[in-house]
């Protein structure tokens, strides 16, 4: 059934749908709406057999999320921010004990200073703290890819994030069709963990690894991270055959004109300018494109689903060997470029691509179609330079005017 | 025929054993098969009195729970003494995650049991003092707030031992550590207002929270079957004495325990909800010089210029005496 | 696509009437897309948010620069400038005040704008229903009586959804009682505009 919903409220009902044991939060703008609806839906039972634990910090949230995965439960935390960086220990180490927990990044800048809107820092700060990352680029993706993270992360016993922007997609109202729960029940394999604190076959989990072991330990656990494009991969095709719509998968393809999802889009020319971004950007680089192309300027579209595992090869196919690669980077790199840009660069090295970082969309800044097709154009034109910041003000930092929050370009 | 009356002294006594005591009235720790939940082959150091009463709670919690207990542990000389890949000491399913998310990890397992119907399986969250008193306070009391049904166990050590002997906000004044060196004006740790655990358990009004020594075995015995007996969140600390930190010998550790309550420094209570219910009284009072002086962490109070110290400590025991009625009287 | 912004103070429930506006464009067949305005603002603090109805998907997610339709909830924020900015030529403007849409131009300095611009009391009619000044359902029905995309059904639908009872059906009665009041203007304008193009023909 196709409905108006906020994004929050999607992936709350979704989540609810994949029937966690234990949901732990502590609120934080942009993830307020997500958790807000979820304690509701625990305590209206139309979350049952679930517990819902209002927690003192993000910390003990992830802290809670590690207990409750290793007793046995399928459980489900979100953040964003501040709150992602408090909870940093914890993260890294659900990822080193092989839980399989799933978390909601509303993506949100880092201060200082401190400023509360969408940008990709806080997911891209970690980066290598070992789970998945994947991204959403609308909230109908939002909502779909938290089936997709659970089904990947349990069988690959690795935690996934699902990064969706904060407010561009949290706070939106879009119309979305949910996965019901008989759906969801028919796709999502009950939670059956590796391994479990199990008092007729006692574990234990957790142990110190000393010099003559760590190497091997994080050596398997980067081979297990080498399944997950593969993983990733399957589920959104089962995902993609059992829901009729796309979510998920690793480099996402456009077609050439339509700028339509399309799987079956053929990858770049080597002469085209192919724009590589993530997240909610994506949509608006499908209703800037187009124009574009109509002018004359050969641009295709690659997006990014999964950020970690990165898709290399996946990406690299999309884009043919084209020869001018512009990145829309949601997080900067301080004193190098995109965040982004560094895997994609990666990815590239030795091929005849020039790898463009355009920094968008820091700490809110909302991004223009206009400003986007400026880039497309100065790309194709040889003009774009290696690193620039889309509509970055000249002269220094701009006092803004009193009143409500407008837009210029 | 004549009978010689032989004195069987373990009965009725502090020791161990207690084997002639009647079955129910044995310690856990008396019997042959008792659970010894943290096994041997760990790495404590000899003389560690946190091994000690770890085994003594543990065993009481598996026997009080029927052998249906979790553990969580955070990061300290506990979980890294009993558990350098690939062995573990621990016979009880146990997770160690880090430093500061004990009593949080364990709010998770019981969450978990009680989404999944296992409300008869029971958490148990333990850590030394940095872990709970310092960079753990925020978790502890949170799960404290919300009544989590979880006992948490604090085996205070009075400092950060397991990276070399810091001081934590356990440590007590004036002792030497390695970052409060018995040097200059105000040698050792400052005299600040000190941080009570117990007390700021007790401020929560959890519905139960008790002190305790290795020095007792079935007072902290009982003590854990109690807390084991109640629902919701319950908090035990332990003092143990810790012979590389305190720079003590390790053949004194129940000795030092036993020094600390009997001279008003360690004050065994317990409270419910609240309430201080119970108080062990001295029986035989001793004064702080028998807890201090073995210690060489205290060692500077003993030379001149540390009689102000050392005063300082007799006001501390003194206080302690006096608030907890620990010489009788009204309480 | 037709783009909607939503002009007034925190409080006045702006970011749950763009919300509803796309609620009620969704009953109509459209493609929908409601964007609140991201702030920390508090009560009081001017906000915006938009809307977008289209007949294919909304992809972009850009924030609405030039819109066709501009609902002010609150008159004193057209002093403040910015309410006729980026307004599409020929755009629609509704503003909640009990003053004339000549008023209005004045205070908002855009006397030769091209746009139409409709006056409602949707706070004092809301008041009067509702008791409280949430002038959502009111300004979309005002919309809805100025333009095809929604229907004054639809708005009174989506609000009896939202607030179901009483809430609901104050929402309701507002909404008719405001959208009766723009027909009657609007009639009243055309009436004054054949006149004034018989006038000119004279």
């Amino acid at each position: 059934m196709r409905e108006v919903l906020e994004g929050s409220q999607a992936v709350a009902r979704t989540v609810a749908r994949c029937r966690p044991g234990v949901v732990c939060a502590y609120p934080i703008s942009p993830q307020t709406h997500i958790v807000e609806a979820l304690s509701a839906m625990a305590r209206t039972g139309e979350l049952e057999g679930c517990e819902y634990v209002n927690v003192e910090s993000e910390f003990s949230a992830m802290s809670v999320s590690i207990g409750a995965s290793a007793a046995g439960s399928r459980a489900y935390t979100a953040t964003a921010s501040q709150g992602l960086l408090y909870m940093a220990e914890a993260v890294f180490n659900a990822a080193g004990m092989g839980l399989p927990i799933v978390m909601t990044v509303a993506n949100r800048a880092i201060g200082a200073p401190i400023n509360i809107w969408n940008d990709h820092s806080d997911a891209m700060a970690l980066r290598d703290a070992g789970w998945l990352q994947l991204y959403a680029a609308d909230n109908q993706e939002a909502a779909d890819l938290h089936v997709i993270a659970f089904a990947a992360a349990e069988e690959l016993g690795i935690p996934a994030m699902v990064c969706m922007d904060g407010f561009v997609l949290t706070h939106a109202t879009d119309v979305l069709e949910l996965a019901t729960a008989a759906e969801i029940d028919a796709f999502l394999p009950p939670y059956a963990p590796a391994q479990v604190l199990d008092i007729d076959h006692p574990t234990t989990i957790g142990t110190m690894a000393g010099p003559e072991s760590f190497t091997e330990t994080k050596y398997l656990q980067h081979l297990r991270f080498l399944d997950a494009a593969g993983v990733i991969e399957a589920w959104s095709e089962r995902f993609r055959e059992a829901f009729g719509r796309e979510a998920g998968g690793l480099a996402v393809r456009y077609a050439p004109d339509t700028l339509d999802r399309d799987r079956e889009a053929p990858p770049a020319d080597a002469g085209d300018v192919v724009v590589v971004a993530m997240g909610s950007v994506l949509g608006t680089l499908q209703a800037a494109l187009p124009a574009l192309r109509r002018e004359g300027v050969p641009v295709r579209l690659v997006g990014l689903s999964s950020f970690r595992p990165f898709p290399a090869t996946a990406l690299r196919e999309a884009l043919g060997g084209a020869r001018d690669v512009v990145v829309i980077d949601r997080a900067l790199e301080l004193g190098s470029g995109g965040v982004l840009t560094g895997d994609v660069g990666r990815a590239l090295a030795g091929t005849r691509s020039r790898v463009r970082s355009v920094v968008a969309g820091l700490g809110g800044r909302p991004i223009l179609e206009a400003s986007l097709q400026d880039v497309v154009r100065r790309a194709h034109a040889g003009e774009l330079e290696p690193l620039e910041f889309l509509d970055l003000k000249e002269g220094g930092v701009p006092v803004p005017h009193h009143g409500a929050t407008e837009v210029h370009r | 025929m004549t009978t010689v009356h032989i004195p069987f002294l373990q009965t009725g006594s502090l020791a161990v054993g207690g084997r002639l005591l009647s079955e129910d009235e044995r310690s856990v720790q008396s019997h042959t098969d008792r659970p010894s939940s943290l096994t041997k082959g760990h790495r404590a150091c000899q003389g560690c009195a946190e091994a000690l009463a770890a085994r003594w709670v543990m065993d009481t919690a598996v026997e009080a729970s029927g052998g249906r207990l979790i553990v969580a542990n955070a990061t300290g000389c506990l979980e890294v003494f009993s558990t350098l890949y690939p062995e573990s000491a621990w016979k009880p399913p146990w997770i160690h995650s880090v430093f500061a998310n004990a009593a949080a990890v364990a709010t998770g397992i019981a969450s978990s049991l009680h989404a999944q119907g296992k409300d008869d399986i029971r958490v148990l969250a333990q850590g030394g003092d940095g872990g709970t008193v310092d960079i753990g306070l925020a978790a502890v009391s949170g799960m404290f707030e919300r009544n989590d049904d979880v006992l948490y166990v604090c085996y205070d050590n009075q400092g950060y031992m397991n990276t070399g002997v810091q001081r934590s906000s356990a440590t007590p004044a004036a002792a030497r550590t390695a970052t409060t060196p018995a040097v200059g004006r105000a040698p050792g740790q400052a005299w600040g207002q000190g941080k009570s655990m117990v007390k700021i358990a007790m401020a929560h009004e959890i519905p139960y929270v008790a002190s305790a020594t290795p020095a007792d075995l079935r007072d902290l015995e009982a003590k854990v079957r109690t807390a084991m007996s109640i629902h919701g969140a319950r908090y035990l600390h332990v003092l143990v004495p810790c012979p590389v930190g305190w720079g003590s010998e390790s053949r004194l550790s129940i000795a030092l325990a036993r020094a600390a309550v009997q001279s008003g420094i360690f004050p065994v209570v317990e409270a419910r909800a609240g309430e201080l219910t119970d108080v062990q009284r001295i029986r035989e009072r001793v004064d702080v010089t028998e807890y201090l002086e073995p210690q060489a962490r205290f060692a500077h109070l003993f030379k001149p210029g540390g009689e102000d110290a050392l005063a300082r400590w007799r006001a501390v025991a003194e206080a302690n005496i006096r608030r907890y009625h620990l010489l009788g009287g009204e309480s | 696509m037709r783009q909607v912004r939503i002009h007034g103070r925190g409080g006045q429930g702006v970011v749950t009437a763009a919300e509803m506006l796309a609620r009620a464009g969704f009953l109509a067949g459209h493609e929908v897309q409601a964007i609140p305005s991201f702030g920390s603002e508090r009560t009081g603090a001017p906000v915006v948010s938009y809307c977008r109805f289209d007949d294919a998907p909304l992809r972009t997610r850009e924030p609405v620069l030039a819109p066709d339709v501009v609902l002010v909830q609150d008159p004193t924020l057209l002093a403040t400038g910015g309410v006729f900015a980026g307004l599409a030529p020929g755009g629609l403007v509704i503003v909640d005040t009990t003053t004339s849409a000549h008023e209005v131009r004045a205070a908002a300095g855009a006397e030769d704008v091209e746009a139409t611009v409709v006056t409602v009391p949707a706070t004092s009619i809301t008041l009067r229903h509702l008791g409280r000044p949430k002038p959502a359902a009111a300004m979309l029905a005002a919309y809805a009586a100025s333009a095809d995309d929604v229907t004054l059904e639809a708005v009174e639908q989506v609000f009896r959804a939202r607030f179901p009872g009483a809430v609901g059906e104050a929402n309701a009665a507002a909404a008719q009682e405001s959208f009766a009041f723009v027909r009657d203007e609007l009639t009243g304008m055309s009436e004054a505009e054949t006149a004034a193009a018989s006038t000119r023909e004279d």
